[in-house]
């Protein structure tokens, strides 16, 4: 019996590790066990590594090396880089400004800055494609605005910022910091970091390590640490550093910025097939905006639900999320909510999310048998 | 029309004063140059009377146009497209060029060798400006041009040029034999030796290290600096002196306030007796006149009168802040911070003499026979060889 070839559209979860990370970790692991920040040599060539990757990250993210600090996770980072700085900053005032459409782990993180320490959040509102609205941005911006997050692509249905527009507006009409997750942009899209003060990023995304992320941190600005204790990361994050996470990110965010056009070409072709497919599918509605990120496709399925479609895409060996999942264990997703689906749509979001190897053939292969599945019913 | 350059065109630096050591230098130069296009596969550098050709052959012309920068000796580079002789594939290039350039002002030059061309200098000019105008956001200003489009029609071929852009200037390394630079660890040293290699200088260094009380990290700093320099000289020695012994000596016998003063004339000693093995002309510091106690006027006369060569010091006059500017231009600023001990910091007394007199200094010597040490010093360094963009073992990780 042939095998049925596996097919991953999960990529915005996380990506297949990179061969050559992997590769590097069979020296790293046995021969750079010491603790980087160890005064004696075997130390200090852990140490230099460490040193290397932040250099290396640095001049492709075009910063300075003081400004890369390595967190355990964009969700840290995310909460270092609001909570960290909310709490530093709130002798200034105490008013903050993010979007419906955030990741968890800036919601939350906002959440808890307004029901535990008595911050006031606005959250923006997004329209139909997942855009927030530049105008209601420039009115809620206070006095006492502090802080500013806004994520760069969004991660359930791939709508693009206009990070330029945004970064202008809080700069000429407020003294707030911004902030902006570019974690599903890193890889996929030219960033430009010009005047941004806090940026979030993630080395799995890519096809590096979990158990690592970035925050880039203009000098100018304080944070409180979350996590007290020793040096590490400026004294910002303390732990022992996790030097194998951390010298593996240099490799794939060079790997991923080389092959950035070449991914690209391909990915668009998986994207373009796939949308004009469904669009030709009666009572399924595309979600994606048609100008956001081509690595994310949703669309909804209302007659099947999430789960069964997911259950019955995974029997037949093709990997997919129903949206972000950081939230899959909540009932409705509230980026589905906040770009007006009701409930009853919402219950039938499948994403799609591509990279490095996807192909027109699994493209081709999973039109087919999401047609069989519709045909069937599961 | 995705574009790319044929040939890099290399005018000559400080040229018209030296005529009849002209050869001397261009030869040198294309050596120079011919090293650091190593690298570059299919690249091939030839010379002429008055300009070194550079045809890429295929390499990406950025990387090209970003080493030529870092060589002494050249003025200025421009990088040029060879097209045939026919107005509608130069009028395309022009636009394709122009295209790679943010919009500002410019003007089409024509310099029409081959008189055989159909078109007249004033006809291509107007053909070529009328093409970038239409199709770019470009605007013309036949006055103060941003941009100069250069047109040299050829007999057979025609190099259409856009940008021409400087070069790192000076003379080229080597031109004024070796120098023995003593390369810290510190800001100004690196600085020195971009001066140095600028007037033409080739270098070899000398660092002392004093472990266990500096460290393998303080070592590295001062080859990772090295290598920064390779920007300009593609091939460094640094030479390793063990000072610890000699350091330990010159704590015991000499009273604190002149140990940092006897510990430069030692350093100067070995630097000088290296500096002769190895065939080199004058000793280079990056010392600055007031600095810190070591550098005042006084101290600079005590130390350097233990030296046999000349002493060149390229910084002396220059202000921390200017030379720091420069430090960060050439790449070394950010490894010259690295906090790590070097053996000047560690055996740093707290208050030494600011105005030491030689012949106290001279006195002080008498009081152990330093001679063995310093020869010892010199006997047993070690020499490390830095060259450009070398592969290092850990480079797989990255």
């Amino acid at each position: 019996m042939q095998s049925i070839p596996e097919i991953y559209f999960d990529y915005a979860s996380t990506a297949p590790v990179h061969h050559e990370v992997i590769e590097a970790t069979h020296t790293l692991l046995p021969q750079f066990y010491a603790n980087p920040d160890s005064l004696h040599a075997l130390g200090y060539q852990a140490g230099e590594l460490m040193r290397i990757s932040r250099e290396k990250i640095a001049s492709m993210l075009n910063v300075s090396v003081q400004t890369v600090l390595f967190t355990g996770s964009a969700s840290e980072s995310n909460n270092m880089a609001i909570k960290g700085y909310a709490f530093a900053n709130q002798h200034k005032g105490k008013h903050c400004i993010t979007t419906k459409i955030e990741h968890s782990s800036v919601l939350n993180a906002f959440r808890q800055l307004q029901e535990v320490f008595g911050f006031d959040v606005d959250y923006l509102d997004v329209d139909a494609f997942g855009k927030v609205s530049l105008d209601q941005l420039k009115m809620l911006l206070r006095k006492d605005t502090i802080l500013v997050s806004v994520m760069a692509v969004n991660n359930e249905i791939g709508t693009i910022q206009d990070i330029g527009q945004i970064t202008k507006i809080v700069k000429s009409h407020s003294t707030a910091a911004l902030h902006v997750d570019f974690v599903q942009m890193l890889g996929k899209y030219r960033i430009d970091l010009h005047r941004i003060d806090l940026a979030t990023f993630s080395a799995h995304k890519i096809g590096g390590l979990k158990g690592v992320g970035l925050l880039i941190k203009n000098p100018q600005i304080d944070l409180l640490p979350l996590i007290s204790g020793g040096q590490q990361e400026q004294s910002l994050r303390a732990g022992t550093s996790n030097l194998l996470a951390n010298v593996t990110f240099a490799k794939v965010l060079r790997l991923s910025l080389e092959n950035m056009e070449s991914n690209y070409l391909r990915v668009k072709e998986v994207y373009d097939y796939i949308r004009n497919e469904l669009s030709l599918i009666p009572q399924l509605d595309v979600l994606s905006p048609s100008d956001g990120s081509i690595y994310i496709l949703t669309f909804t399925y209302p007659s099947i639900p999430s789960e069964i479609m997911t259950n019955a895409l995974s029997a037949r060996k093709i990997y997919v999320s129903a949206h972000s999942t950081c939230t899959s264990l909540s009932a409705y997703s509230h980026v589905h909510l906040a770009i007006g689906l009701k409930e009853h749509s919402a219950n039938g979001v499948i994403r799609l999310s591509f990279g490095g190897s996807s192909t027109l053939t699994q493209a081709q292969r999973f039109v087919e048998v999401l047609k069989e599945i519709i045909k069937n019913g599961y | 029309m995705d574009i790319k350059a044929d040939i890099c065109v290399i005018r000559f630096a400080e040229l018209s004063t030296k005529g009849k050591n002209k050869k001397d230098f261009v030869r040198l130069l294309r050596k120079n140059i011919n090293e650091a296009m190593r690298g570059f596969d299919g690249v091939k550098v030839v010379g002429s009377f008055d300009r070194i050709y550079v045809y890429l052959n295929g390499a990406d012309d950025k990387t090209v146009l970003a080493r030529l920068q870092q060589i002494f000796g050249i003025s200025t580079i421009s990088l040029a497209v060879k097209v045939e002789q026919d107005i509608e594939k130069m009028t395309e290039v022009a636009v394709a060029l122009m295209k790679r350039e943010t919009p500002t002002t410019f003007k089409v030059v024509t310099r029409r060798a081959d008189k055989t061309f159909p078109l007249v200098t004033d006809q291509i000019n107007r053909a070529l400006g009328m093409a970038i105008l239409d199709n770019t956001a470009h605007l013309v200003d036949v006055h103060n041009p941003k941009i100069k489009v250069l047109v040299e029609v050829r007999p057979a071929e025609v190099y259409i040029t856009v940008n021409t852009v400087q070069g790192a200037h000076g003379f080229p390394v080597g031109i004024q034999g070796k120098a023995m630079l003593l390369l810290s660890g510190g800001i100004d040293s690196p600085v020195a030796a971009y001066f140095s290699n600028k007037r033409g200088i080739e270098l070899e260094c000398v660092h002392f290290q004093s472990p266990p009380y500096t460290s393998i990290a303080a070592l590295n700093k001062v080859l990772d600096l090295a290598r920064k320099l390779t920007a300009g000289q593609s091939e460094i020695r640094v030479h390793v002196i063990n000072f610890t012994d000699l350091q330990l000596q010159i704590n015991h016998y000499i009273p604190e306030s002149y140990r940092i003063t006897i510990m430069r004339r030692m350093m100067i000693r070995i630097a000088d007796g290296l500096a002769k093995k190895r065939k080199c002309k004058a000793l280079i510091t990056g010392e600055c006149v007031g600095q810190v106690a070591s550098q005042t006027l006084d101290s600079i006369q005590v130390i350097s009168d233990v030296a046999v060569l000349p002493i060149l010091r390229p910084l002396v006059m220059f202000d921390k802040n200017d030379i720091i500017s420069v430090a960060e231009k050439i790449g070394t600023f950010d490894i010259s911070i690295r906090p790590f001990e070097d053996c000047c910091t560690v055996f740093t007394p707290i208050n030494p003499v600011t105005r030491p007199a030689i012949y106290k200094a001279e006195f002080y010597e008498k009081a152990f026979d330093y001679l063995p040490y310093v020869i010892e010093c010199i006997e047993k360094s070690e020499t490390i060889f830095v060259k450009y963009n070398e592969k290092r073992a850990e480079d797989a990780l990255f």
